[in-house]
């Protein structure tokens, strides 16, 4: 019983998106904000039990508060980015929130160098045995030239940006036909869904 | 001078990520690892910074009468009854997440079927939006058209059924020219990233305290 109301309710809600396909409309407007709504909801009940639950709360429980005493400084600075809501003691919160760009920008300049520069520059210089490795050489050099703005792009920087520009169109139109095929695939979920699970005409 | 303080923990949080990683012994790598849980609590407490001003916003609109005030009723009542279930399932079946309870009753009926459909109607307005862009006006714009559609009719059976060397362009494409000048893209973005938090680091970069 509850699988089939369930059924019925996401069919309703998947016709009402798909109602925007005529125009906007009040069933769009509907789902819409239901989306917004329950995902909200959503994200705060998984922030409870998969961040300041486990990590918070159930470490004070299981071994007291003495063995976990350091947890005190987040919960406090966790507090101090509340101020925001009061305009005259707002600049407490730039205590947490420098810290929290603290963190991220130690991670970003760590991740870029380990996860993405020297993995990228390592799988571009590789010994010349193929075509393909000296299209991606050129290709790599061109692109790059392309994104050099502290010159005219004149002479060999020209014809290189200009060379550079044919492979970012290329990416481009890859990237675009995957993101194509990526969605009709959803589309044929979703049809599916309303053919077979609902109306089990297929 | 009020920015002093704030600037200082930025600056010395991230010198103790950067130790972190380069000197992976204690006491460097745990600090580090106590940072990052800290830094998800204090993002926890954020997400409720997030959900006041969205229901403030909604709130007001419904006090105020203003155009369009019962679709963020709709917003606020589904926001308190997810949450409610939430609630009722955690109590209940000691996590909110148990298959069995409501909460993922409305998850899986409720949001998953809502978030497929807006995604998969993209795929309209991009077909949409490829017959206006698609035109073979410049060289360019000739190697976007033809990648695109290489790449699209290379991915599904039909293409392969047609000319059995299209999966074989289109996966070329893909992991050659293509892999190619996302990789100059990328390179490019990384340093432009180092290059912002370093800014961010040393304080040049401020805009976060607002």
């Amino acid at each position: 019983m509850g699988t089939v109301v369930g059924t019925w309710i996401a069919a309703f809600l998947t016709l009402c998106i798909f109602s925007f396909l005529y125009r906007d409309n009040p069933f769009y407007r509907f789902a819409e904000h239901t989306f917004v709504g329950s995902s909200v909801a959503y994200l705060l009940i998984q922030t409870w039990y998969f961040t300041i639950y486990p990590k918070l709360v159930l470490p004070v429980l299981k071994e007291g508060f003495t063995q976990n005493y350091l947890l005190l400084i987040p919960t406090i600075l966790g507090i101090m980015i509340l101020t925001r809501w009061f305009p005259n003691l707002r600049r407490i919160s730039w205590i947490p929130i420098s810290f929290t760009v603290g963190v991220g920008v130690g991670l970003a300049i760590t991740g870029s160098i380990q996860g993405i520069l020297i993995p990228q520059l390592k799988a571009t210089i590789v010994p010349i045995d193929s075509w393909n490795i000296v299209i991606m050489i050129i290709g790599v050099v061109t692109t790059i030239s392309y994104f050099y703005f502290s010159a005219e792009h004149k002479g060999i920087l020209g014809v290189s940006a200009k060379v550079g520009t044919i492979f970012i169109m290329i990416f481009f139109g890859a990237t675009f036909g995957y993101t194509v095929m990526a969605r009709i695939s959803l589309l044929i979920g979703r049809m599916h869904f309303l053919l077979h699970n609902w109306l089990h005409l297929i | 001078m009020h920015t002093i303080i704030p600037l200082a923990i930025t600056f010395f949080t991230s010198l103790l990520i950067i130790m972190g990683f380069f000197i992976p012994r204690a006491p460097f790598s745990d600090i580090q690892q106590t940072m990052l849980v800290w830094v998800l609590i204090i993002s926890g407490f954020a997400a409720l910074l997030g959900v006041d001003s969205l229901l403030r916003q909604h709130i007001k609109k419904i006090t105020t009468r203003s155009e369009g005030w019962a679709y963020s009723l709709v917003l606020i009542l589904t926001f308190f009854i997810v949450f409610g279930l939430g609630v009722f399932s955690g109590v209940r079946y000691g996590t909110a997440f148990s298959l069995a309870s409501s909460f993922m009753y409305a998850y899986t009926y409720g949001i998953i079927p809502l978030q497929a459909t807006m995604f998969s109607l993209l795929a309209f307005f991009i077909t949409s939006a490829a017959y206006r862009a698609f035109k073979a006006r410049s060289i360019d714009a000739t190697f976007l058209l033809v990648a695109a559609a290489l790449v699209i009719i290379g991915r599904v059976p039909i293409g392969g059924m047609l000319w059995s060397k299209l999966p074989v362009i289109a996966d070329w494409i893909l992991d050659w020219p293509s892999m190619t000048a996302r990789r100059g893209i990328l390179l490019g973005i990384t340093l432009g990233v180092i290059g912002t938090s370093l800014r961010i680091m040393v304080g040049i970069e401020r805009s976060y305290l607002r």
